[in-house]
């Protein structure tokens, strides 16, 4: 299963954190800095696979964000860049052509299109026609938003 | 779609602050409008305000007062309020916060809610954040959903039951009926969700999985459809159909076929199929061959498959991908044991991956090539690990330093390669070798007698070049010490020898003694290398003492106390510093590894020095305490001879005290004349007769046995005899054999009585014999002038 997903600029500014485990605030901002800190130091032609304690740190770097994914022991990596791109698809889709101040401004929006994505730590929809359909759907329920 | 406005002119606002400083008190003044807005409960804003809440709480800064007002969001009836509700809940509450029960209501409401949506963001909700209360309140429920027509509803319910699983074990049986059921539907999403939660029960119990055995005919035909079927536009990624279920589906059938031989025969052309049908250019296929491969070396496959899935493996190491390699190189390392044979013959571009530029990539391929060495291939293996050694990464070295020697020390073809070898990773990486290299080298270099010459050819060419590295520095001291009359001789079979003067080889030394560079340690052996050569040269001896004087006043407390004692050497004992400086002897290894003191052998000799001086200067005061006046008292009065009765005495305590068999201790105690001393009668009176036979031990060493015997009819009982000799003599007394004679001879008493007489003077002893017979006291009293056995000349 995954235990969490981080997308952080190349600052090192915290744009999307999705845990799929139940940890304390003091441990989720120690995660953070060694995340980034682990990421960000990478040099640019090594591979996207790292181990950090028991886990599997997968990341990608798209443009100016990095998506960092922390796995368990028994992940497929490969297939965990795939759930990556898989996810960076979504988001393209959705806002068109999507950069990082799509995702800036837009955050809740993201954490939606992730939460039809993934669930519990796993993929919960393997079709990107079916997570794009339910997005949509669910943005048409929204009550327009007050004057 | 409608962005929301305030809430994006925060974030704007927020992000033109200039400093860190600005930021923070645009925060603050927008979490106080946010609290107050919190409080003001009829505002149709109040999602914008939680949004903004929870970007702020992105950022880092403490967000908690938005707790319940996610509890209250989540109980509108209206969709914005609860999407936002939700996702607050999932960011700021956990199971450790008190405020998470109080949505358990609300969850449970939304999970039977009409519109799907709700109940989708009630099930996602429970399944990232579900205590464990709250999964056992609602696993009902969640049961109730598996069993919905709406597959949508199903396969988010599916993962909420993987969660509550996780969570409580024992509601695991609660999901078996509806897992099972769902393996036959035809919707990917759900057919994922199922996989997952029948692998999640698997791993949990293993009752389970030998009731889900049964299924693995369903999950090959599944995978089967997946594999053969033609394009799906829905679920294609590059050309593999749904990727992600086909690797769940792997996954599973690892589970399900491990130990198991029916299971495993029953997947393996399935596996095959999969192995070689799926199209390996891009990722995704790749992701698909590897998770094969996993499952086939984890089941019990036939070894043909298990073949295929080694090449897969080799494939992948020549990969332009670099992520491909480094999961190549991990699985062959978890298989290098069992597998071997077949891992050994893609040795060859492991080892190349040596010169990868990725470190991790580096990292494995070391792993490995350490793994796969092996008698056959040493000699090319140890050249790539070499090459490598020079220019791999600083973490890497020790280890890969230590393994050069182990594989060196298993494999190596001749004791000059290992040699060679030695020197070269010496030379390469010094700094990081660990401490017993030294002793283990210097060991092995002891017992290859026939290379001692080039051996120290080559490390004192080796020292010219460089000082720095404090192991090789070591072992050329030593070795130049220990064998520099061979450097000297000029001379050397095996390699182009150097014309070496005695005070060429004395500077060198004297530079790693002064270099900056070197450690204590290293000056200590270049100190004693440098004493050694005092018995091996012949013109600069006195150099080497001016050196050694020096050293005499050095800071370094090691050094000091080792010149002082080399000067000692030179002065008061020269004439064992031959002896003492000669060459070592063969040293025995004890066990593999472990640091049998040679480290330490510097420091024997020169305890064996102080020991050797000590003797000298300790004997001369023994003579003064042993002195006893004997003559002198005796010679006046009747006094009893306290002096050597009572050293016999003392003497006599110990083995009588011990009981048992007296003869045996003193049997084993003293030098037995190996033929029978001629014996003399000294004494004969009443019966009892006293014969004394001696034995020359030693220049000045005498031992002198005492045998008394009793001819007449009765018994004798307290029988002692005490001795007496001149002034410049010693005496020893030994306890007598036995203290009583019975008559006619039935036993004899022996006492022995040790003599030294270094002065030589004129020998004579006196002695007294006192027993009891028959009820009286008797004492008498005997000289002896002249000993048996004893020339006439004297001691």
């Amino acid at each position: 299963m995954m235990r969490f997903m981080l997308l952080f600029s190349r600052q090192g500014r915290l744009r999307l954190q999705k845990w799929f485990t139940a940890i304390s605030e003091r441990e989720k901002k120690k995660i953070i800095r060694e995340m980034t800190t682990m990421v960000l130091a990478r040099p640019p032609r090594t591979c996207n696979f790292l181990r950090w304690k028991d886990l599997k740190i997968v990341y990608k770097r798209y443009a100016s964000l990095y998506f960092c994914l922390g796995v368990e022991d028994e992940e497929n990596e490969l297939l965990a860049l795939e759930i990556i791109h898989r996810y960076v698809e979504l988001l393209d889709k959705y806002f068109g052509n999507v950069c990082e101040l799509d995702i800036i401004f837009n955050f809740e929006k993201a954490y939606f299109i992730l939460d039809e994505f993934l669930m519990g730590g796993e993929i919960q929809e393997t079709s990107k026609q079916i997570v794009n359909r339910a997005i949509e759907s669910s943005d048409m329920l929204q009550e327009p938003a007050p004057l | 779609m409608s962005p929301s406005v305030p809430l994006q002119e925060m974030i704007r606002a927020i992000r033109s602050a200039r400093t860190q400083c600005e930021e923070r008190g645009v925060i603050q003044r927008e979490c106080a409008a946010i609290r107050a807005q919190f409080r003001n409960t009829d505002n149709e804003g109040r999602s914008h305000n939680l949004a903004k809440l929870l970007y702020v709480h992105m950022l880092g800064y403490p967000a908690h007062f938005g707790q319940m007002e996610c509890v209250r969001m989540i109980a509108s009836p209206r969709y914005s309020d609860k999407r936002v509700g939700y996702l607050g809940a999932m960011m700021l509450l956990d199971e450790k916060q008190d405020a998470s029960l109080l949505i358990t209501n609300s969850i449970k409401n939304d999970l039977s809610h009409s519109n799907q949506y709700v109940q989708s963001l009630a099930l996602c909700t429970l399944a990232c954040m579900g205590s464990a209360e709250m999964c056992r309140d609602l696993a009902p429920e969640i049961d109730r959903l598996l069993r919905s027509s709406n597959s949508y509803i199903k396969k988010k319910a599916a993962l909420c039951a993987v969660h509550i699983v996780r969570k409580v074990r024992e509601l695991g049986e609660l999901f078996v009926p509806s897992a099972r059921s769902l393996l036959s539907e035809k919707n990917h999403g759900v057919l994922h969700g199922a996989v997952v939660l029948i692998t999640q029960l698997c791993e949990q119990s293993p009752e389970t999985l030998e009731r889900f055995r049964k299924t693995v005919p369903d999950l090959v035909q599944i995978m089967k459809g997946l594999v053969i079927s033609g394009y799906s536009p829905d679920h294609d990624v590059a050309g593999v159909s749904d990727p992600f279920l086909q690797v769940r589906i792997l996954r599973l059938l690892r589970i399900l076929g491990r130990h198991n031989e029916a299971a495993s025969d029953a997947m393996n052309d399935l596996l095959a199929q999969v192995a070689t049908n799926t199209d390996s250019t891009k990722t995704v296929g790749n992701a698909v061959l590897y998770e094969t491969v996993l499952t086939v070396l984890d089941i019990k496959s036939e070894s043909g498959l298990r073949v295929l899935a080694v090449n897969i493996l080799g494939r992948f190491l020549l990969n332009n991908d670099r992520n491909i390699r480094y999961i190549a190189m991990t699985s062959l390392q978890k298989i290098v044991v069992t597998d071997h044979i077949a891992v050994q013959r893609h040795r060859g571009t492991i080892v190349d991956c040596l010169k990868d530029q990725d470190a991790s990539v580096k990292r494995r391929a070391l792993e490995l090539s350490l793994a796969l060495v092996s008698a056959s291939n040493i000699r090319s293996t140890m050249k790539e690990l070499l090459i490598f050694l020079s220019s791999c990464p600083p973490e890497l070295r020790a280890h890969a330093a230590s393994g050069i020697f182990n594989a060196a020390e298993r494999y190596a073809p001749s004791q000059r390669w290992h040699i060679d070898t030695i020197l070269h990773v010496l030379t390469t990486a010094g700094a990081d070798v660990r401490d017993e290299t030294v002793p283990n080298l210097i060991q092995l270099i002891t017992n290859t007698s026939e290379l001692h010459c080039y051996t120290v050819h080559k490390l004192y060419r080796a020292l010219l070049t460089d000082i720095s590295q404090q192991p090789l520095v070591q072992v050329a001291c030593w070795c130049i010490g220990e064998y520099g009359d061979l450097l000297l001789k000029g001379e050397c079979q095996e390699t182009e020898a150097v014309q070496v003067t005695e005070d060429d080889v004395l500077d060198a030394l004297e530079i790693v003694l002064q270099s900056h560079m070197s450690t204590p340690t290293t000056r200590g052996f270049a100190l004693t290398a440098t004493m050694k050569l005092s018995t091996r040269i012949i013109d600069n001896v006195d150099r080497i003492r001016s050196v050694v004087s020096i050293y005499g006043s050095c800071i370094d407390v090691e050094l000091q106390q080792r010149a002082v004692e080399y000067n000692a050497l030179f002065k008061k004992y020269d004439h064992m510093r031959a002896a003492v400086l000669e060459r070592m002897p063969v040293i025995q290894k004890n066990s593999v590894g472990q640091t049998n003191g040679e480290v330490g052998e510097e420091t024997v000799k020169e305890s064996q020095a102080a020991k050797v001086a000590q003797k000298e200067m300790a004997l001369p005061p023994q003579p003064a305490g042993q002195v006893c006046d004997l003559l002198d008292l005796l010679g006046g009065s009747q006094e009893p001879l306290q002096p050597s009765s009572s050293l016999g005495g003392a003497a006599s305590t110990q083995p009588t005290t011990a009981g048992g068999d007296l003869l045996d201790l003193l049997g084993g105690l003293e030098p037995t004349p190996p033929t029978p001393a001629p014996a003399v009668t000294v004494y004969e009176k009443n019966g009892v007769t006293l014969t004394i036979s001696c034995e020359q031990q030693s220049d000045s060493g005498l031992t002198v046995t005492l045998t008394a015997s009793n001819s007449s009819d009765s018994d004798i009982s307290g029988f002692t005899l005490q001795a007496a000799v001149p002034k410049s003599v010693q005496l020893q007394m030994r306890a007598p054999s036995r203290d009583s004679l019975p008559a006619n001879g039935a036993a004899k008493l022996t006492q022995l009585v040790i003599l030294n007489n270094p002065n030589k003077v004129n020998l004579k002893m006196r002695i007294r014999v006192s027993y009891t017979s028959q009820g009286s006291a008797v004492q008498d009293m005997v000289q002896v002038d002249s000993f048996p056995g004893i020339g006439a000349a004297g001691l």
